[in-house]
């Protein structure tokens, strides 16, 4: 009979929770984490406590009644019989239309202003810095409003370009710039349209496919295409050509007046226009101090090596310089762009019907379910915001240094 | 550091939905203010004067109840509300009470829980048009750009008016009237529509109000009165029948100038009750036998607040209209104080 000893083990006894260094921050963290439920969970019940003795009750039924406003800038189709959903989803549309336009006109106020601010040439240089000083240095709420007041006083009312006096006259006969929008000329899809936009798509891709071909070539024999004027022709000829040969097809709707406001065309509120405006300027001061911090990031050794082998100044920051900055510029990017969806919600300050001006702003108030809505508005935001945070970080993942 | 944002909030709700269980009656004169919501400015309703201090119709209602419940008619804390912010102001009990031309409506009363505890202003909605643009009949403006507020029964009322007579338009929404005079003049819209009192009073503080026009149209009903909130009726009662001595005085004739020789040497039995020397009815609503004289002698009756506010001697220049008294043809009637 063999007897069998287990090997001396550390016996856990229950003081060793408070005594034993290995356990004590665990101790306390676990008493932390269970004070903070219990917490949450009172004043969660609280909150519905007094909330059901109130009467509140948490409902979205009201989302199918109809809504029984109108909106006058949208993109979908929409009138006051449909429901506060759809006006919602106006809504939505609304606010990324006026996200997407602005982060557009930021980045490319921003990477110009950024640039710029580098430049040897004083004036410019310094025109920049006064640009961004001005403009991140002042509440967007205040730009918002200030353009929006000087586009409803400075521009003519509709009906100055009335009559045979007219005090005010479109521009080339199609463009009209009036205090309640811009109004532009839009496409008319005919028959056969639909061939030419596809001919045109087709070319984008044949110009890509061009450039690559001549980038492929110059790496592989040295021999170098050029690659800025047959772009333009494999951009534009065919498209042209297939334009003609369906016999024109797309058309264009001017604007023209009648009644009281000019009809036909694509009218650009006032409100969208002060609002998408306002968030390039401000966002586009942030955005430049990015580029500058990331073009300054690049080591000065870079440009030097790159002038030492010929390149030429424009070149050097395009291939050289701006490649290398974006690793550093991406990351604080991405928050100036959540920053531009969120601060979109400065609509309400003009009318621009958003989400929070639909949904957060008129169907709250005429259902009266304040609570139901502003969550629904919060998730809304989040997703947005955690969405475009996840798009932008694959495109950092793609542009940042590969360490191999 | 979010956490801790988000308990407060929580906490914030769970507080302040605790405090409007409360007696708001015995909260005000605990507190010694009465907490009122207002316009954010409506020249002849509610807007401060040039000293700051605030003046008219529906600021008198304010001032009436304080002066009934707590005996002075400044102890008001007016807070401004917007078209959007008003009804949670009131629910979550920010203030006591809104005088806030607020159209009473089915679904304000009963789905919103308010109690509308009368009309101080049968009202409808209009539409005010320069003359220049040599409109006659609201039918007439078909594809015009109209201003609105947002968040009221107007901004309904716009869209229900042009969809019955099969007609388009363009809203562009404004969030106070100051922004929607100021779009109007500016001619980003082609007229401006709401409450026909509201019009009145917003052109009366044109430079040139000769050039504007109401159009004939009254499209809507808008009963305009104060609202307490639903489940407090002691309170409710207060306010309701602070309302309704005005009005009532007008009908007896008793004025600012003559209460305190109604009070002693009235014979109607109905004055008497009314200004407290005969009957209980104070004690009943919680408050001292001088309630109504009070509300009534810093105040005046219901005609006189109409005369000094809005009325045909004041810029704003509205008739009486639905707004007389039964006697005399309008609509304003007080159940009996008996």
């Amino acid at each position: 009979m063999t007897t069998m000893t287990d090997p001396p083990q550390g016996s856990f006894r229950l003081s060793m929770l408070l005594y034993d260094t290995r356990y004590r921050s665990m101790t306390f963290q676990a008493i932390a984490l269970l004070t903070l439920i219990v917490a949450i969970a009172y004043l969660t019940n609280n909150l519905l406590v007094n909330l059901a003795a109130q009467g509140l009750n948490i409902s979205y039924g009201f989302l199918a009644d109809p809504a029984g406003y109108d909106i006058d800038q949208r993109l979908i189709e929409y009138d006051n019989q449909m429901s506060h959903s759809r006006a919602a989803l106006v809504g939505v549309l609304n606010t990324l239309l006026v996200a997407f336009l602005a982060c557009m006109m930021a980045t490319i106020f921003g990477v110009i202003a950024g640039v710029l601010r580098l430049s040897k040439n004083w004036l410019v240089s310094k025109l920049m810095a006064f640009y961004v000083e001005i403009f991140r240095n002042i509440p967007v709420l205040i730009w918002i409003i200030i353009i929006y007041t000087i586009m409803t006083a400075v521009l003519p009312p509709p009906n100055a370009f009335r009559g045979d006096n007219a005090t005010s006259s479109m521009l080339m006969d199609m463009f009209a710039f009036t205090n309640r929008g811009i109004y532009l000329p839009a496409p008319v899809w005919g028959p056969g349209s639909m061939v030419v936009v596809a001919v045109f798509i087709a070319s984008v891709f044949g110009v890509f496919a061009y450039r690559r071909y001549a980038k492929t070539l110059l790496y592989s024999t040295g021999q170098l295409l050029p690659t800025g004027w047959p772009s333009l022709v494999i951009l534009l000829v065919p498209t042209i050509l297939m334009y003609f040969i369906m016999g024109r097809p797309v058309g264009l709707d001017t604007p023209a007046l009648q009644g009281f406001n000019f009809r036909g065309g694509i009218k650009v509120g006032a409100p969208l226009i002060a609002l998408w405006f306002a968030l390039s300027i401000y966002t586009g001061a942030f955005i430049a101090e990015n580029v500058r911090a990331g073009i300054q990031a690049v080591s000065k050794g870079q440009t030097e090596a790159a002038g030492a082998l010929g390149l030429r100044p424009g070149r050097i920051m395009n291939l050289v310089v701006l490649p290398q900055a974006l690793r550093v510029i991406i990351p604080p990017l991405i928050s100036q762009y959540l920053n531009i969806t969120k601060n979109s919600s400065l609509a309400i300050a003009v009318g621009y019907m958003d989400i929070t001006g639909t949904l957060g702003g008129i169907t709250l108030n005429q259902t009266g379910r304040a609570i139901e809505c502003v969550l629904l508005l919060m998730l809304f935001y989040l997703t947005i915001s955690l969405s475009i945070s996840a798009i932008m970080n694959v495109y950092n993942n793609s542009v940042k240094l590969k360490e191999r | 550091m979010k956490k801790s944002v988000f308990l407060g909030a929580l906490t914030v709700a769970g507080l302040a939905a605790g405090a409007a269980a409360a007696g708001t009656l015995d909260d005000v004169k605990a507190r010694g203010t009465l907490n009122c919501g207002v316009t954010t400015g409506l020249v002849g309703f509610a807007a401060p004067d040039a000293n700051g201090e605030w003046k008219g119709f529906d600021v008198s209602v304010c001032r009436a109840v304080a002066a009934a419940v707590l005996g002075d008619a400044t102890a008001v804390e007016f807070v401004p509300t917007t078209g959007k912010t008003r009804f949670t102001a009131l629910a979550s009990g920010e203030i006591d009470m809104l005088a806030r031309n607020t159209t009473w409506t089915f679904s304000r009363d009963v789905d919103l829980k308010f109690t509308f505890v009368g009309v101080n202003y049968y009202d409808g909605q209009g539409f005010m048009v320069p003359k220049a643009l040599g409109v006659s009949s609201a039918k007439e403006l078909d594809g015009a750009t109209v201003c609105v507020q947002t968040g009221t029964t107007t901004e309904l009322n716009l869209a229900d008016f042009f969809r019955a007579n099969n007609i388009s338009y363009d809203p562009v929404p404004i969030e106070t009237n100051a922004e929607g005079q100021q779009q109007y003049l500016a001619g980003a819209c082609d007229t401006y529509t709401t409450d026909a009192s509201g019009l009145a009073a917003t052109r009366a503080t044109f430079e040139n109000p000769g050039e504007h026009a109401l159009l004939p149209e009254i499209i809507s009903k808008e009963p305009l009165g104060p609202l307490v909130r639903h489940g407090d009726d002691e309170w409710g009662d207060v306010v309701r029948w602070t309302l309704n001595a005005l009005i009532t005085a007008e009908e007896l004739g008793v004025t600012s100038a003559n209460v305190n020789e109604m009070a002693s040497g009235s014979t109607n039995p109905e004055v008497k009750r009314l200004l407290g020397t005969e009957g209980t009815l104070g004690e009943m609503l919680g408050l001292d036998a001088d309630w109504a004289m009070r509300a009534i002698s810093s105040q005046g009756n219901y005609g006189e607040i109409f005369a000094t506010t809005i009325g045909e001697e004041t810029p704003i220049a509205l008739s009486r209209g639905l707004n007389a008294q039964w006697t005399n043809g309008g609509l304003i009637y007080s159940p009996p104080f008996r």
